[in-house]
């Protein structure tokens, strides 16, 4: 069981949204993390001119920095459970990174960003990977029984 | 200052990941498990982002331009295409299974559990073959 936070999930998902629009407000940008992360692996990261490249190693610097800058302001250490099964961690980055870049776009570009612009593509993207996420869980967890 | 102002809103987006709970890998799971042990919190951190972003983007995009580039990069796409529902259909299945996408997976980093270390570079396997593929397959197109 996990506790049902609806305020600070609200909260927590303003500020997604308030991060979103500052980067369309500064650089114009979509803040889709699949694909900004992807753009600076080579080769691609080569083919992008230097003030391009930095903003992006940058936002990516802060996302990581955040549960850090959390911890130190709140007093107390970010919550979460990972899996300890390493192949099944490995299978599902590869699935999760695959799919994502591949469908040009995740939760944060297509389901926070494009369905706020009220893009087709991404309302249906969201559909998609909503239902068969559902379904997976449904599957592991109450079919095989994990 | 692109710079800053880039790591900043990355700061944001990440902490809002943080405080939302969208980070823990358990809560992104049991908001999957519809008929298990049920936590709706994360229907909470999708309404809060959508609602600020939809009139965010109402007011940025009225604007001529954005502060350090000359135009807004929209994606100008509107076909709903076998890339688009394979690729949105594998990253359900992948979120489902580890209960990451690429946001909290950033976030996890730092905290270096043994799935995120595992979960991670994998990540970026899987990513940089789902730019190749397509890149490749129409280069020789």
């Amino acid at each position: 069981m996990t506790e049902f936070t609806p305020i600070a999930s609200l909260f927590g998902g303003a500020l997604i949204g308030l991060a979103a629009v500052l980067l369309m407000a500064i650089h114009g940008r979509i803040a889709g993390i699949s694909g900004i992360s992807v753009s600076v692996l080579p080769p691609w990261a080569g083919q992008m001119a230097r003030g391009e490249i930095g903003w992006r190693l940058a936002f990516i610097a802060g996302v990581i920095a955040a549960p850090l800058a959390y911890h130190l302001v709140a007093g107390q250490a970010v919550q979460q459970t990972v899996s300890t099964n390493v192949s099944l961690m490995v299978i599902a980055g590869l699935i999760t990174g695959f799919g994502s870049v591949y469908g040009n776009g995740c939760t944060s570009g297509h389901g926070v960003c494009g369905m706020s612009r009220l893009s087709m593509r991404s309302f249906v993207a969201t559909g998609v990977f909503m239902a068969t996420a559902f379904v997976t869980v449904l599957i592991t967890r109450h079919v095989l029984g994990a | 200052m692109k710079t800053i102002f880039g790591f900043l809103c990355g700061l944001i987006f990440g902490t809002g990941l943080v405080i939302s709970g969208m980070s823990d890998p358990a809560k992104v799971l049991n908001f999957l498990d519809l008929f298990g042990t049920w936590d709706p919190s994360l229907a909470f951190v999708m309404g809060g982002a959508v609602v600020v972003t939809f009139f965010g983007y109402r007011v940025v995009l009225g604007r001529p331009s954005p502060v350090f580039s000359e135009v807004f990069h929209l994606p100008q796409r509107t076909d709903i295409d076998g890339q688009l529902l394979t690729g949105a259909g594998l990253f359900g299945v992948g979120w489902g299974l580890g209960g990451f996408c690429p946001g909290p997976a950033l976030t996890a980093l730092p905290l270096l559990s043994t799935g995120i270390l595992a979960f991670f570079p994998a990540l970026l396997i899987g990513m940089w073959a789902g730019k190749m593929g397509p890149t490749f397959l129409s280069a020789r197109a």
